[in-house]
Parts: C-alpha cells; sequence; structure tokens
C-alpha cells in the first residue's frame, strides 16, 4: 500500500508539473481523481504488454479532462517512457490535453465530451461476455458528468443485463466547472440513485487507496458503483476545495510549494 | 425496404458471428427470427439511443460488428454525439441504420420525417453514406456494410416501396452509381426511396422524346467522382433527386464538388428535395411529395420547363404540355 500511495504521489508530481508546462486547465480535476486510477490500475493489473490484447482488463477515464492523472499512471507503469510526458499539449505531439483516440497504449477511449465512458464500457463487458472472457471493465467518472443522460441510460441497462464485470467510480469532489454541483444541479442523494437504478453500490473516501482497493476487490453480482469521496487539488494544500484550479495552471513557484508538499 | 434488411442481416449473421444488432424500442416481431437464430446477439437496448450508440461502439471495441436500429431521427440526430465521438473519431465497424427515410413516416408528424439526416451524417470525418433505391439495392448494400472496416450509414425507407431492380443488382458496388436506363439529354441522380419516382420521371420524360439517364446514386458518401466527372460533360442538364433537405443531401453534396473543380462544368445542375420548413398538417407520404413536386410527374414537368429555358426540347414537346 505505501507504494502505491508513493505512486499517487508520484503522478501528483507530475501533473502538476504537466500544467505549468503546458498552462493547461484541469490540474484539480487530476489531483482529485488520482487515487483513484492508481487503485483501479493496480486493481486491473494493467501491463503494458497486455495494451494491445483483445480480452485485456480496461480502465476507462470517461472525464477526459484529467487525462493528466491517466498518461502519468500509464507512464509510471512503463506503457511508454517517463519522459514522454513532458509532450503532454506540445503541437504535434501523441498526447492531447485531452485523450485522442488510442493516443498511447493503455488510453482505452478519447474521452472529453462526457457521459461516452459507460455506455461504450458497457458495451466492452457485454462483448467480453458474447466472447467468454473474464475481463473486468473500470470506468472512472466525475460527479459532474451524472447530469448527462447518456449516464442514466447506461445504469438503466447495465444492471439489466447483470453484468458484473463492470465497476464504475465516480470522483465525487462536489465540485464542477462552475461551481457546486449541489449548487448547479444537485446529485443528492447520489449513492440511493444508483442503488435505486439495480448497481451494488459503495461509498468509500477517495483517497484512500486501501478503501477503493477492498471495494473493487469485492465480490459483485452485477454492475457495482464506487462513490468515491474526494478532494477536487487533493494533495496540495492551497490547491485543495479552491475550484479557481479547475482552470488556473501553476506557476513554477507554485510547482516548487506543491512538490515539497508531496515530498517529492 | 425493412424487411428486406432484416433478411440480409439474417444472411450475413449466418455467415459472421461478429454481427451483432442492436435495436431501441423498435421492430416488433420484426427481429424474432434473428433472435431465435443468433441467441445472445440481439440487444433490444430500450428508448435510450445515445446509449445503445455507446455500446454499439463497446462491442465493436471488443471485437463484434454492431448494426443499431431504429427510425430515423432517433438513431441519426437523438445521437449524433455518439455517432461522431463513438463510431466515427474512433473509426469503427458499425452500420448506423435508420428506417423511414424523407416522409415514409410522414403521418407521425414532423418529429418522425427524416429530411436532414444526409446532411449531418456525411459531414461526420469517415462516414459512409449508403441510400438504396429499393430492397434489392438494400440487400446489396447491407451485404457490402457488413464487410466495412469503417462506420456507415444506411438510410431506409420503410416498407412496401415499388421494386425498381427485378434481382440483386450484379453491378451494385458501394461508392459507385448504378445506371438503371442510359441516356442522352439529362441525368437523373436519385439517392434513396425517391428512386421509383425517378423510374417514373425517366418514363415520362421519354415519352415526351427527352433522353433521360436515370441513375440510383445510393452512395452519397463517398461520390462517385468518376461517374460525376463523364456526366457532368456529357449531358446539359444534371438533376438530383432526393426526399431530402436541399440543403445538404445528394444535391449539396454535388454542388460542393462543381464548386471544387478547376473549370465549371458544361452540364448545369437542378437539385429537387425538400423545403426548408417543418410540415405542420396532417398527410401521408405521397400527400406530402405532391405537395412539393417530388412525384414522378412533377418531376418531369419540372424538369421540361428547365429544359424549355435552356432552349432545349423534347422531340414531341408540343403534344406532352398541358
Amino acid at each position: 500500500m505505501e507504494k502505491l500511495a508513493q505512486r499517487a504521489a508520484r503522478v501528483r508530481g507530475h501533473v502538476i508539473q504537466m500544467s505549468n508546462s503546458a498552462q493547461t486547465a484541469h490540474l484539480a480535476s487530476a489531483l482529485s481523481v488520482t487515487d483513484i486510477l492508481v487503485a483501479s490500475a493496480h486493481s486491473l493489473n494493467l501491463e503494458a504488454s497486455l495494451a494491445e490484447v483483445p480480452h485485456r482488463n480496461r480502465l476507462i477515464l470517461s472525464k477526459g479532462h484529467a487525462v493528466s492523472a491517466l498518461y502519468a499512471i500509464l507512464a509510471e507503469l512503463d506503457f511508454f517512457p517517463l519522459d514522454w510526458l513532458s509532450q503532454y499539449n506540445q503541437d504535434g505531439g501523441s498526447l492531447p490535453e485531452q485523450p485522442s483516440p488510442r493516443c498511447l497504449p493503455g488510453v482505452e477511449l478519447a474521452t472529453g465530451s462526457l457521459g461516452h465512458g459507460l455506455p461504450v464500457a458497457l458495451g466492452m463487458a457485454l462483448g467480453a461476455r458474447l466472447s467468454n472472457w473474464s475481463s473486468r471493465y473500470i470506468v472512472v467518472m466525475s460527479d459532474g458528468e451524472c447530469q448527462e443522460g447518456s449516464v442514466w441510460e447506461a445504469a438503466m441497462m447495465a444492471p439489466h443485463h447483470g453484468l458484473s464485470s463492470l465497476t464504475a467510480i465516480i470522483d465525487h469532489n462536489k465540485w464542477q466547472a462552475t461551481g457546486r454541483t449541489q449548487e448547479i444541479t444537485g446529485l443528492e442523494p447520489l449513492a440511493s440513485k444508483w442503488r435505486a437504478f439495480g448497481w451494488q453500490t459503495h461509498e468509500v473516501d477517495g483517497h484512500d487507496i486501501g478503501a477503493v482497493l477492498e471495494a473493487l476487490d469485492a465480490p459483485q453480482d452485477g454492475p457495482k458503483v464506487i462513490v468515491a469521496h474526494t478532494i477536487k487539488g487533493k494533495g496540495v494544500t492551497f490547491m485543495e476545495d479552491d475550484n479557481n484550479w479547475h482552470y488556473r495552471s501553476p506557476t513554477s513557484e507554485e510547482v516548487g510549494l506543491a512538490f515539497t508538499e508531496l515530498g517529492l | 425496404m425493412r424487411n428486406a434488411f432484416r433478411d440480409a442481416l439474417i444472411d450475413l449473421a449466418d455467415k459472421d458471428p461478429k454481427i451483432v444488432l442492436l435495436a431501441a424500442d423498435i421492430g416488433n416481431r420484426m427481429f424474432d427470427e434473428f433472435k431465435e437464430r443468433f441467441p445472445g446477439r440481439f440487444y433490444n437496448c430500450g428508448v435510450a439511443e445515445q446509449n445503445m450508440t455507446g455500446v454499439a461502439a463497446g462491442l465493436a471495441m471488443t471485437g463484434f460488428r454492431p448494426f443499431t436500429y431504429t427510425i430515423t431521427p432517433f438513431v441519426t440526430s437523438r445521437c449524433l454525439e455518439q455517432i461522431r465521438v463513438d463510431l466515427c473519431y474512433h473509426e469503427l465497424p458499425v452500420v448506423v441504420v435508420a428506417v423511414g427515410a424523407g416522409y415514409a413516416y410522414a403521418s407521425l408528424g414532423a418529429t418522425h420525417h427524416a429530411c436532414e439526416d444526409i446532411s449531418f451524417m456525411r459531414s461526420l470525418p469517415g462516414m459512409q453514406v449508403v441510400c438504396p433505391g429499393d430492397s434489392w439495392e438494400v440487400k446489396a448494400a447491407t451485404e457490402w456494410l457488413g464487410r466495412c472496416t469503417g462506420p456507415s450509414y444506411l438510410r431506409l425507407g420503410k416498407k412496401n416501396e415499388p421494386l425498381v431492380h427485378q434481382d440483386i443488382p450484379s453491378s451494385f458496388a458501394l461508392g459507385r452509381a448504378l445506371v438503371l436506363q442510359p441516356g442522352k439529354t439529362v441525368a437523373l441522380l436519385s439517392t434513396g426511396n425517391l428512386l421509383p419516382e425517378a423510374v417514373e420521371a425517366g418514363k415520362r420524360l421519354g415519352e415526351a422524346g427527352i433522353s433521360s439517364e436515370v441513375v440510383s446514386f445510393h452512395t452519397v458518401k463517398p461520390l462517385d467522382l468518376e461517374y460525376l466527372s463523364q456526366a457532368f460533360d456529357r449531358f446539359s442538364l444534371v438533376v438530383t433527386l432526393e426526399e431530402h433537405s436541399r440543403i445538404g443531401g445528394l444535391g449539396g453534396a454535388i454542388s460542393e464538388w462543381i464548386c471544387a473543380q478547376e473549370k465549371y462544368p458544361k452540364a448545369r445542375l437542378v437539385s429537387l428535395g425538400t423545403p426548408d420548413a417543418f410540415p405542420h398538417e396532417a398527410g401521408d407520404q405521397h400527400y406530402f411529395r405532391e405537395k412539393i413536386g417530388l412525384n414522378g410527374h412533377q418531376i418531369a414537368a419540372h424538369i421540361q420547363t428547365v429544359l424549355g429555358s435552356m432552349g432545349i426540347a423534347g422531340k414531341s414537346e408540343g403534344s406532352c404540355r398541358e
């Protein structure tokens, strides 16, 4: 577990550096989802050597605006060299600010438009069942994303087919681009909504990697959702729960402060 | 056309175990045989077309060849975002199948009319757009699309349309104009379910002594540029016919092609289609075609007027003008 916590700290360091170098937004969203992605990649045993194997487990980051965290995790897991991260959002490079189709090994879906990951992963889970594969599919969504109707269309269909290879994790940091989610179009009670749709529902601290893993590894008899309570900007005190960091990128001085705090 | 599609899909599914069918609460009993013969390969996704399209993408990403099927507006504009991002951006072999081209569902109101779909589907990168002219062409097109490696759009009429061919046309090929009747003066390029009216117009023009070439221009994207190049050289007038808006359909596509030519071609282009307006009154397909001049006799009369204004007349022009 210590190893995973260290990996998460390094990933935070990468995404902060990437946001500074590329002057990109959505840093706080990437920091919010980091621990969830580290736990998911670990639970799925993501391995570079399996990246093209049809029956591989797949991690689908539906909140594509936080893809810097996914790129950093894939680099940490040797899907590609770490120094490629410096190409993030560079003209002509293969690490767009939001992922394009198969832009890198391990990137399963081009996202950025919200509400796409769950239906596609549902289709993958049906395909796996038809092919008698035992693969697992984890979709990571934002809480604001749950305002998309397509999420709830898929939420209805997945339990109908009893897809126990499918897990959704909601990075529930209670913010969206323009304000508090609950003040814009309220989602609560979020976990109850999923339960009512027929999903096996867990609620965890989304920054407790052990707790996320425990929920991920709990046996399931149908689709599972993990409502992961998180803090937007997690890991850097002056970014935590401050929605300005949805759009801001850090100065070099702020990168230094953040690295000190992360023990990097 | 829908039954021809169903039959062709069953033949395809018989040969290719990767074919799966997704429908959105449509086709009551229509797919019973498919369901029975290919258990697990039919999904009724309910009234949820965005999800259906995303699910099709996921199935394609795990090696399957999905067809999505429902009434045109719901399988196109309702889920255009998913078609664009999930299917086209990812270049997946999914066939979006729309039933009810143009005014085929006229009586159900403009919510069910489909006069804009060619326009937005053909603007999507990588999307092929195929609009068969009768049930035989539907069979041929379905067979072709089942082998394609990227996304496609198949635009069907509804049911009981007149047959134009007697069998699957042997020279049918995606992206190739299909000449039904060769001619000299005017070319009638029809796409989709309006083909029988094009044939009727050709017949009437012939009776009036005007030689017309009747063509099923079933593939709107990619355009058959070889055919267009020689047709615009050879004819005085080229007329596009479609039960679709004059904005962005076959006529629009050919206009774009003409504008991109170094030299303006010899032939004049006239595009006939539906107006830029939603009808509000009740009516069936025949009523709306008649109202906007898309029935065969009206098409022929319109063409005769245009030819007259160009100083071109048929041999027996006097006798056929009313």
